[in-house]
């Protein structure tokens, strides 16, 4: 795994965390968050990984190097996060892997009660988010994690925009208290940010600047998807602004308001079902603070029919730069209305 | 505690429940009527190490109880033992009172907030993990009902902990043989119940649970056996104690009327009476 070639991280000569090091390395979100967690666990013996049978997504390293505290419960998932409550009890910090699918619905009442009920310190970490997992078919989809995780209460929720935005979002979770589900993906996608990528925990970042309308995106992929749909408006005379709402829950009220107030459309970009993601997150939080028109771009309700590679899944649902910048064009003259 | 104490700290939590049940819109008769003694002899005979005074107290046994549907026998015995007032007792399941139909975790004693079933097991084995990490020589208690174990969850935990040797573990199951529906064996068989445990790597022992005398001396001999988590079954009656609620279903739930009241504490017999 390419994260057993970077694990030694003083070895590289590039800043940890930065583009050109996940750029040199090749790395995937889920592969800077499994370093991410070496290096949480590094700095502090709470840490634990706990996995279900899936660590060999990147988490070997974490077992090589700290065996007494990496723990496999097999393919049992809500055993695993029942003990991770158990583990939080006596002042552990679980780190939880697995598929994003699995970790939140098979496991889901474990994670509401065992977790979020008792405000346990545990993270979730959920790969194959969305629709990565596009040749494998709807059983590893996950296009509802998002609604799942938000309706908790105490669940703090964010979707990384790119590998480098993961590893600082793993940091994040790892020294925020209480219970926080991370969405990831093992595909390499494509970058964001550079070295400098701002992550603050319910602070969104303003990628590009633009009175016309707003992209408010979240998670990998489709943020970097915004950002090129922006591009292609902007050759027509149309300034987008872009958002990146890594963290869904708590949302950053005031910078959408201020987008609403400003661009007087919102359009929300989201890898997962139209309902209850993104899209309803800044909704709730628009209509009340300052309500526009909005879009809510993502996966009709329906699961995908036939498999295919993520690429394509993505064209079809329109959840690339030319399906967004096509609602876009059709959204504008509901402007001002 | 004397065997003689043990009996009379039992027959006083089970009029703590007889008004509970009367005096709330209901309490899970039959299930806390048959965990009673098991409560009693953990709490008062010296088997959990547990400070009333401090229940966060490091260095504590802890008690989980899965089973958390019969709530009236667990406030009881936290209440006789003095994590709060007994007046409290009165307060079940009463507007702004703490004492919910299934245990909050606010509460003093109570270390997870249970009802939904098949959930402390595993949350007992993160507990007995971070033990065995640590190095620490406190014990984890699981009371689970029968009925729960039909919990894919408990089976996935049970796995769990005989594959990590959680020998700082003890589940003991309140095998009353009767859930909501009707008999075990009747809605969902668990039997050869023993067996299964034990196929699962754990070691296995067998009491009446309403004797006290057997129920100490099991869970003063934890773990049953070195390298294996320990479970107790013990073998109970549903509404135990109470001519109308034993060994049915009709009382796994319900309010008891002011006749009940009277024939069920007649059945029991007055408090401060050596049995």
């Amino acid at each position: 795994m390419t994260v057993s070639m970077v694990s030694d991280t003083t070895a590289s000569d590039l800043k940890v965390g930065s583009k050109a090091w996940v750029e040199r390395y090749g790395l995937s979100a889920v592969e800077t968050c499994r370093l991410a967690q070496l290096e949480l666990a590094r700095g502090d013996r709470r840490f634990f990984s706990l996995e279900a049978d899936l660590g060999d997504f990147g988490g070997f390293p974490f077992r090589d190097e700290f065996p007494d505290r990496y723990i496999d419960f097999g393919i049992a998932e809500a055993s695993m996060i029942g003990a991770a409550g158990g583990l939080a009890l006596r002042g552990k910090i679980p780190l939880i892997n697995t598929f994003a699918s699995f970790g939140l619905m098979r496991a889901c009442e474990q994670v509401r009660l065992d977790l979020c009920y008792h405000k346990a310190n545990a993270k979730i970490f959920g790969t194959f988010a969305g629709l990565q997992a596009g040749f494998s078919g709807p059983t590893h989809h996950s296009i509802e994690d998002v609604a799942i995780a938000r309706a908790f209460p105490n669940m703090t929720v964010i979707a990384p925009a790119d590998a480098v935005s993961a590893y600082w979002a793993t940091l994040a979770a790892g020294h925020h208290p209480g219970p926080v589900y991370i969405r990831l993906a093992v595909d390499v996608t494509a970058q964001v940010y550079d070295e400098d990528c701002p992550f603050t925990i319910g602070k969104g970042n303003t990628l590009r600047e633009g009175d016309d309308l707003t992209l408010v995106a979240s998670g990998l992929t489709v943020v970097a998807e915004a950002l090129a749909a922006a591009d292609l408006l902007a050759a027509e005379g149309i300034r987008a602004r872009v958002l990146d709402i890594h963290t869904i829950k708590p949302i950053d009220r005031e910078l959408l308001a201020k987008a609403a107030r400003e661009t007087g459309l919102l359009i929300t970009v989201e890898e997962h079902t139209v309902f209850g993601g993104l899209g309803g997150a800044v909704a709730e939080a628009v209509a009340e603070d300052e309500p526009v028109p909005m879009r809510i771009l993502g996966i009709p309700d329906s699961y995908a029919e036939y498999v295919g590679p993520y690429p394509e899944h993505l064209r079809r649902y329109g959840l690339d730069a030319a399906g967004i910048a096509a609602a876009a064009r059709q959204a504008l003259p509901r402007k001002g209305r | 505690m004397t065997t003689a104490d043990l009996k009379d700290t039992a027959h006083a939590l089970r009029h703590h429940i007889v008004h509970m049940a009367a005096d709330s819109p209901g309490a899970h008769v039959g299930g806390s009527m048959s965990v009673t003694e098991i409560l009693t002899v953990l709490f008062f005979d010296d088997v959990l190490q547990v400070d009333p005074a401090e229940p966060k107290k490091e260095g504590r046994d802890y008690l989980i109880f899965s089973k958390g549907h019969a709530s009236a026998a667990l406030y009881a015995a936290l209440a006789e033992r003095g994590f709060f007032p007994v007046e409290e007792l009165k307060t079940y399941k009463q507007m702004g009172s703490r004492l919910a139909g299934h245990s909050l975790k606010s509460i003093p004693g109570v270390e997870l907030a249970t009802g939904s079933l098949g959930h402390g097991l595993p949350v007992g084995n993160g507990i007995a993990l971070a033990g065995k990490h640590d190095k620490l020589p406190y014990r984890t208690f699981v009371i689970m009902g029968d009925g729960e174990c039909q919990e894919g969850s408990v089976w996935e935990a049970a796995m769990c902990a005989a594959h990590y040797k959680l020998d700082n573990l003890v589940a003991i199951v309140d095998r009353n043989g009767v859930q909501e529906d009707g008999p075990t064996e009747k809605i969902m068989a668990l039997e050869p119940f023993a067996d299964k445990w034990r196929s699962f790597g754990w070691e296995v022992r067998e009491v009446d649970g309403h004797d006290v005398e057997q129920l100490s001396q099991a869970l003063h001999a934890v773990p049953f056996a070195a390298g294996k988590p320990s479970l107790l079954l013990a073998r109970t009656v549903k509404g135990k104690g109470v001519s109308f609620a034993e060994n049915t279903n009709a009382w796994h739930y319900g309010r008891l009327t002011g006749e009940q009241r009277e024939t069920a504490l007649t059945d029991l017999g007055p408090r401060g009476i050596r049995l």
